[in-house]
């Protein structure tokens, strides 16, 4: 199914700032939660964000229980070259989803 | 003579209390869509389709639009082809009326419907993710189109009888929608927006929810809000609100997915 949603530019000047959105599909279980019969609804959350320009990190940020589901990131960076974005997201109960973008800076 | 002077002043009262009652319309010019009534980041965020989290379900409907469900082994997309083309509209003409079950379905019954129909397959359960991805791809194809729900003369008593229930005063708080959706729509209820309650753009994603939800999701929230027992999903009552709804909300364009506090 799909999980995220990408927003790089396709097209940029080089040395340009340029901003890159991201949403991913998750519930993002607190674990602080009770069903009505008491139990503890166990944490199920993204625990780690990166994105990678080329090969190089460029981004990364932890995430906490905290977050509502479907986090969205956003950041800036500069385009230096064209080529490609990869995202990942790694998370509870060996959650993992990955997804890239291509950028042509001219 | 003294009796036609009561009869003239009986229908003057009347008349007087007629007006009274339909002056707690909102008149067309002045019906604004929820989505007025938020702030500059949720209206951003409903904006952009890739920072609208309602786009996660469009496009997980968009995949099981394309994939073969059922005994028939039939996708949507093998029947109804190009959801661009042959569903552009659709969502602003529901509830509309089924004449096999001779009542009206709303879109989430509707694709159940043909499911059981056309595909031979289990029908998806009410709020489950499957059902509220398909309605949020199905509808999303009629976004702009201005709504016009209800005019099938057939579905005139099931109007009425949703305006009925719209007036109802019911629950412990002893409220009808009228009260605060026709008469205090201007105002807050504990520092929230009250609204008009124009169903343009479901399903939504609610802030609140953290999820998308169905017209009727919001429906048992707000009953449940006046302490009344809510109807089941799917109940005649519901679908009744959601057509009257619908047709206080004619002309007015479809949002989905829209985004909600």
């Amino acid at each position: 199914m799909a999980s995220a949603l990408i927003n790089v530019p396709a097209r940029a000047k080089r040395g340009a700032i340029i901003e890159i959105k991201t949403l991913m599909s998750h519930i993002m279980e607190t674990g602080y939660r009770h069903t009505a019969d008491g139990e503890v609804v166990p944490r199920n959350i993204i625990t780690s964000f990166s994105c990678r320009y080329n090969g190089t990190e460029i981004f990364r940020a932890d995430l906490f229980p905290a977050i509502a589901a479907n986090p969205f990131v956003t950041f800036f960076t500069v385009a230096t070259e064209s080529g490609k974005f990869d995202f990942e997201w790694i998370g509870d109960r060996g959650f993992t989803e990955t997804a890239s973008a291509s950028i042509t800076v001219e | 003579m003294r009796s036609a002077r009561t009869i003239a002043l009986a229908a003057l009262l009347v008349a007087a209390f007629a007006s009274l009652l339909s002056a707690n319309e909102i008149p067309q010019g002045e019906r604004r869509s929820g989505y007025s009534f938020m702030s500059p980041d949720t209206k951003a965020m409903q904006n952009d389709d890739t920072t609208n989290p309602g786009m996660l379900w469009v496009l997980d409907g968009e995949a099981l639009w394309k994939s073969k469900a059922g005994a028939t082994g039939k996708a949507c997309a093998d029947c109804h082809h190009d959801a661009g083309a042959s569903m552009k509209g659709v969502a602003a003409r529901y509830p509309a009326f089924d004449k096999t079950l001779g009542r009206p379905v709303n879109l989430e019954q509707r694709i159940n419907l043909c499911r059981a129909r056309h595909q031979e397959a289990t029908p998806l359960p009410y709020e489950s993710r499957d059902l509220l991805a398909l309605t949020a791809f199905v509808a999303q194809q009629s976004r702009g189109v201005a709504v016009e729900a209800g005019t099938d003369p057939e579905l005139e008593p099931f109007v009425a009888r949703g305006h009925d229930l719209f007036m109802q005063r019911q629950g412990q708080l002893n409220l009808g929608c009228t009260n605060c959706h026709d008469d205090n729509w201007d105002k807050r209820l504990a520092g929230s927006a009250i609204t008009q309650g124009h169903p343009t753009g479901y399903p939504l994603y609610r802030l609140e929810w953290q999820s998308l939800g169905s017209l009727q999701r919001r429906l048992r929230a707000c009953i449940t809000g006046i302490r009344a027992q809510a109807y089941d999903y799917g109940a005649p009552e519901l679908v009744g609100l959601e057509l009257y709804l619908m047709s206080r909300a004619r002309g007015m364009p479809i949002e989905t997915p829209a985004v909600r506090p």
